[in-house]
C-alpha cells in the first residue's frame, strides 16, 4: 500500500471513484439502487458509472428495498460482489431483514460455508431539514450486530480507501456516509488503484493530551473546530477519528484515554443504547483505572428529528456543545 | 395419461422419495427422544415435488428453500448423515452444529438453504438467478415457499424484479394449505397462488404436487421457460403435510378424517409404486431392495447423528466473520 501523490476531490468523488476502480479491478462487482443509473444518483455519487459500464453492472431498481436488499444477498450467495446503494440509509428500515438475518448470520448458520461479500452504502444519519424519517442514524443499530463490517468515514481519502476495502471484503459491510459531507473536498485522497486502508482502524486526527474526544463521520469535523477553540482556551484536546464502528479500534481509543484520562464520545444519534453508551462500557472494562472523570455523551436530543431549524439545531450536537462536555470532564 | 419413464428412473425416484418420508420418521422419533430440539418442520407428504422437480435439474441449477428443508437437501443429494448431524447439532452436521434444521447449505449441491424467515428466501432465490444471468453460466434457480409465505411482501417485489429483468427463476408455491395453523381461506383472499404474477406477466400454473409424474413434467416446461431467457415462471404445487406444521404442533386444527382421506387417496409414495408396479411392471424384488437400501441409509444416518460429538466450545466464536478480527 502505497500513498503517494494525494490529491484534492470531494467525497462525492471519491466514493464514485471508489466504485469505478473497483468495477475495474472485478468484474463481479456491480452496482445496484434506487437512481444509481440513468439518474447518475440520487445525489450524484455514482455519476457517469452507467456510461463506463453499462446496464448490466449498473442497474436501476424499482422503489423496493427489501427486495433489492433480499436479491443482492442472493447475488452474493451466487458469486457476485453487489454494491446496494440506499437513497438513504433510513429507507435501509425496510430491508433491515436481509442485512441482519440474510447477509450477517448466514456465515455462522453455515459453519462457515456461505459467506456473502456485499457492500450496502448510502447516506445516513442527518441531512438538513428533511424531518423525522429522513434524519436518522443507524450507527449503533448496525454496529450491535456480530457478522457485518460497519464503516463511517469522515474524509474524502477515507472514503475512498475504505469503501475500495469494503469491497474487497469478503464479509457483509454497511458502509454509512453523510450527505453533507458528499460536498466537502479534502486533499487526502490517494491515486493509487491499489490503496486501501484497512477495515478497523482509527485515526488520530490531531494529537493532544488533555482530553480525548472520539466521532465518526460529520461529527469529526465538530470535534476538530472544538479542539481548536479549546486549544485558545488552553485546552489540548485529542481528537479520534473512528472510522470503523464494528470492529471498533478500542486500542486506540484505551491507549490515548491512557495519555489523557479523560474521554468525551460525540456521535449524531439518539444517547440511548448509541455508540458513546458502548463507549463508556469499554473505558469502564478497559480504562477504568486511568479515568479521572467519568465519561460524558455528546449525542442528539432524544427525540425523532424536529423540522424547524430553530429545533433541528438544537437537536444536533454542536461545537459548542462539545466544548462544554470538554469543559465538564476537565472539570473548567 | 401419465407419461412413461424407465424402470430404473422410476426406482430411482422412488429411493429418493422413500428416503425422505423415512428419515423424516426417524427425525420425528429422535425429536421424542430429545435428540433434536427447537424447531423441526417435517416434508412428509410433499416427497413428490422436491424429487420431480430435482429429476429434470442440471448441474448448474440452484435451489433455495424455507425452513421445511429436509426434503429438499436429501432431492438434492446431500448427505443424509451430514442432515441428520445438523438436526442433533453435532459438529459433522452441514452448519457444523451451528445452523440446526431450518439453517443447512451446501455450496457443492447447489442448495443455499435452508432460511428461518417466512418469504426472506423468495428475493435472495431472485437474486441467485440475477447471478445467473450476469455470469451467463445457464443455470436457473428454484425458489420454493408455502401458501403462508405468499401474503409476505417481498414475494411481489421479486416477482417484479424477475419479471422486469427476465431472470431465470421458476416460483414452486408448496401450497400444503396451511400457513402453520391458519388455512389458506381464512389467510389468503383469493387462493389461486398460481395466478399471483399475472400482475407482472409471469406465467403460472396449478399442479398435482402428490404426483411425481405431473411435477416432472411441469419443472420441465417451467424450468426450460426460465432457461430459454423468457423469465420467471410460478408452479403451484397442490400438497399436503401430514405431521403438524412443526414437532410442537398437535394440529388439532383439522380434522382426523382430513389427513386419513389424504393419506388413503393421494399419497405420493402409494401412488407411484402402484404406477411402478402395475404400469411399468416393475417386480416386487427390485423395490424390495431398495426399501431395504433406504433403511439401512437412515439407520446410519441416525447412527452417526448420535454418536459424533458436539462441537468444540472453541467452535462457539468461529465463522462470524471470513476472517479472524483480534480485538484489543
Amino acid at each position: 500500500m502505497t500513498n503517494s501523490s494525494l490529491i484534492s476531490m470531494t467525497v462525492r468523488e471519491a466514493l464514485r471513484d471508489a466504485m469505478e476502480e473497483e468495477m475495474r479491478h472485478d468484474e463481479t462487482v456491480f452496482l445496484m439502487g434506487e437512481e444509481v443509473a440513468e439518474y447518475n444518483g440520487a445525489y450524484k455519487v455514482s455519476q457517469g458509472l452507467l456510461d463506463v459500464f453499462g446496464s448490466k453492472r449498473v442497474v436501476d431498481t424499482p422503489i423496493t428495498e427489501a427486495g433489492f436488499s433480499g436479491l443482492g444477498v442472493g447475488a452474493a450467495f451466487g458469486g457476485l460482489r453487489p454494491i446496494v446503494e440506499f437513497m438513504t440509509f433510513n429507507f435501509s428500515m425496510q430491508a433491515i431483514d436481509h442485512i441482519i438475518n440474510s447477509a450477517a448470520k448466514t456465515l455462522y448458520m453455515s459453519g462457515g460455508q456461505m459467506g456473502c461479500p456485499i457492500v450496502f452504502r448510502g447516506p445516513n444519519g442527518a441531512a438538513s431539514r428533511v424531518g423525522a424519517q429522513h434524519s436518522h442514524c443507524f450507527a449503533s443499530w448496525y454496529a450491535h450486530c456480530p457478522g457485518l463490517k460497519v464503516i463511517s468515514p469522515y474524509s474524502a481519502g477515507d472514503a475512498k480507501a475504505l469503501l475500495k476495502a469494503a469491497i474487497r471484503d469478503p464479509n457483509p459491510v454497511v458502509f454509512l456516509e453523510n450527505e453533507l459531507l458528499y460536498g466537502q473536498q479534502f486533499d487526502d485522497v490517494s491515486q493509487d488503484p491499489e490503496f486501501t486502508l484497512p477495515i478497523g482502524k482509527a485515526l488520530i486526527r490531531r494529537k493532544g493530551k488533555d482530553v480525548t474526544l472520539t466521532a465518526f463521520s460529520i461529527m469529526v469535523g465538530k470535534a476538530l473546530k472544538a479542539a481548536d477553540i479549546l486549544a485558545e482556551q488552553g485546552i489540548d484536546a485529542e481528537v479520534i477519528d473512528l472510522r470503523t464502528l464494528r470492529p471498533l479500534d478500542v486500542e486506540t481509543v484505551v491507549r490515548s484515554v491512557m495519555k489523557t484520562n479523560r474521554i468525551v464520545s460525540i456521535e449524531e444519534s439518539w444517547p440511548f443504547a448509541g455508540i458513546g453508551s458502548e463507549m463508556a462500557a469499554l473505558m469502564m472494562e478497559h480504562a477504568f483505572d486511568y479515568l479521572d472523570a467519568p465519561l460524558v455523551r455528546v449525542t442528539g436530543a432524544d427525540v425523532p428529528m424536529p423540522y424547524a431549524a430553530n429545533l433541528e439545531h438544537l437537536a444536533l450536537p454542536q461545537v459548542e456543545s462539545i466544548i462544554e462536555a470538554v469543559k465538564t470532564v476537565c472539570y473548567r | 395419461m401419465p407419461h412413461l419413464i424407465s424402470q430404473d428412473e422410476a426406482l430411482k425416484a422412488y429411493r429418493e422419495m422413500l428416503l425422505i418420508r423415512r428419515f423424516e420418521e426417524r427425525a420425528a422419533q429422535l425429536y421424542g427422544m430429545g435428540l433434536i430440539a427447537g424447531f423441526c418442520h417435517l416434508y412428509i407428504g410433499q416427497e413428490a415435488i422436491v424429487v420431480g422437480i430435482q429429476s429434470i435439474l442440471k448441474p448448474q441449477d440452484t435451489v433455495i428453500t424455507a425452513y421445511r428443508d429436509h426434503g429438499h437437501m436429501l432431492a438434492a443429494g446431500m448427505d443424509p448423515k451430514g442432515v441428520m448431524a445438523e438436526l442433533t447439532g453435532r459438529s459433522t452436521g452441514y452448519s457444523k452444529g451451528k445452523g440446526g434444521s431450518m439453517h443447512m447449505f451446501s455450496r457443492e449441491k447447489n442448495f443455499f438453504g435452508g432460511h428461518g424467515i417466512v418469504g426472506a428466501q423468495v428475493p435472495i432465490g431472485t437474486g441467485l438467478a440475477f447471478a445467473h444471468k450476469y455470469k451467463e453460466d445457464g443455470g436457473v434457480c428454484i425458489t420454493s415457499l408455502g401458501d403462508g409465505a405468499t401474503n409476505q411482501g417481498q414475494v411481489y417485489e421479486s416477482y417484479n424484479m424477475a419479471s422486469l429483468w427476465k431472470l431465470p427463476i421458476v416460483y414452486i408455491i408448496e401450497n400444503n394449505h396451511y400457513g402453520m395453523g391458519t388455512p389458506v381461506e381464512r389467510s389468503s383472499a383469493g387462493s389461486n397462488y398460481y395466478g399471483r404474477g399475472q400482475g407482472w406477466d409471469i406465467p403460472g400454473e396449478k399442479v398435482d404436487g402428490m404426483e411425481y409424474l405431473k411435477v416432472q413434467e411441469a419443472a420441465n416446461h417451467a424450468v426450460d421457460h426460465a432457461r430459454s431467457g423468457k423469465g420467471p415462471y410460478i408452479l403451484e404445487m397442490d400438497t399436503y403435510r401430514y405431521r403438524g406444521h412443526s414437532m410442537s404442533d398437535p394440529a388439532k386444527y383439522r380434522s382426523k378424517e382430513e389427513v386419513e382421506g389424504v393419506k388413503e387417496k393421494r399419497d405420493p409414495l402409494a401412488h407411484f409404486k402402484m404406477y411402478m408396479t402395475k404400469t411399468l411392471k416393475i417386480p416386487e424384488g427390485p423395490i424390495k431392495i431398495i426399501e431395504d437400501e433406504v433403511k439401512t441409509i437412515v439407520a446410519e444416518a441416525v447412527e452417526f447423528s448420535k454418536t459424533s460429538p458436539e462441537p468444540d466450545v472453541a467452535e462457539l466464536y468461529t465463522d462470524v466473520l471470513k476472517e479472524e478480527i483480534s480485538f484489543a
